[in-house]
């Protein structure tokens, strides 16, 4: 599967649009991650514990997406984007979507 | 009078280890955004049209949080308005060094550049006011390698 926040792939022929694919997934902060970030708050600096967090759970929305495009016939994904937003507090959503598309020449 | 003493100790802590660390931090980015130059990354959606290239979508985040003693300050220019550097810096420093990291993984791909950047920033605190803001900053953007 092929995937780009770009509009088009140079060289290759779009043959075929399939329209939106998208994938989310909520995460909830873990309690004892928590705790060490609220130390880690009082010296500021990053958070390594929920960078992690947030980059598993946008790996898992963009397989979300990807099955789905795979489920459509699509070979490739284009103009991707991402969204966040925290809706409860200790809890994100990450949002990955894009247009489903068939490629010329491209397995 | 405890809670004060507590507070104040806090602050001060806040203080030098925020200041020692957020200097360090910038030695870092700079002396790391030198070595990555080599690998411009560009708003542009256009790329290059000659030769073929291979798309990669590449993104780097981080999570970052103020310190005890940006968060007092913040608290005061609440009262008067006005610029608010203590935040300005703190995301400055996180947006560099996620395009840092994004451009790690383009190298590391073997990528010449990547286009299309895009920045995304939310806060993932929650919506308790007595939190602390803690903040994600996202860039990704396709690395373009030359097949």
């Amino acid at each position: 599967m092929f995937i780009s926040n770009l509009e088009f792939m140079t060289g290759k022929k779009v043959t075929k649009h399939l329209g939106l694919v998208q994938g989310s997934s909520v995460r909830a902060k873990h309690a004892g991650r928590d705790i060490m970030a609220g130390l880690k708050n009082l010296f500021g600096g990053e958070l390594r514990g929920y960078t992690e967090l947030l980059q598993e759970s946008r790996e898992q929305a963009t397989e979300r997406m990807i099955e789905q495009a795979k489920a459509v016939g699509a070979n490739a994904i284009l103009n991707v984007r991402f969204s966040t937003s925290s809706i409860t507090a200790g809890a994100a959503e990450i949002y990955v979507y894009g247009t489903a598309v068939i490629l010329d020449g491209l397995d | 009078m405890y809670e004060l003493v507590v507070t104040l100790i806090l602050i001060s802590l806040g203080y030098f280890f925020g200041r020692l660390a957020e200097k360090k931090h910038y030695k870092n980015i700079i002396a790391r955004e030198k070595v990555m130059n080599s690998l411009p990354a560009m708003a542009s959606r256009m790329p290059p049209q000659d030769g073929d290239y291979d798309q990669m979508l590449v993104s780097g985040s981080v999570v970052i949080a103020n310190d005890y003693f940006k968060l007092f300050v913040a608290g005061l220019r609440n009262l008067f308005g006005g610029q608010m550097s203590s935040y300005e810096t703190l995301l400055d420093r996180a947006r560099r060094e996620a395009v840092l990291r994004m451009k790690d993984k383009a190298k590391a791909l073997g990528a010449e550049a990547v286009f299309n950047v895009k920045y995304e920033a939310s806060n993932i605190s929650g919506q308790s006011r007595k939190k602390m803001p803690v903040i994600e900053v996202h860039a990704y953007g396709t690395a373009l390698r030359r097949v």
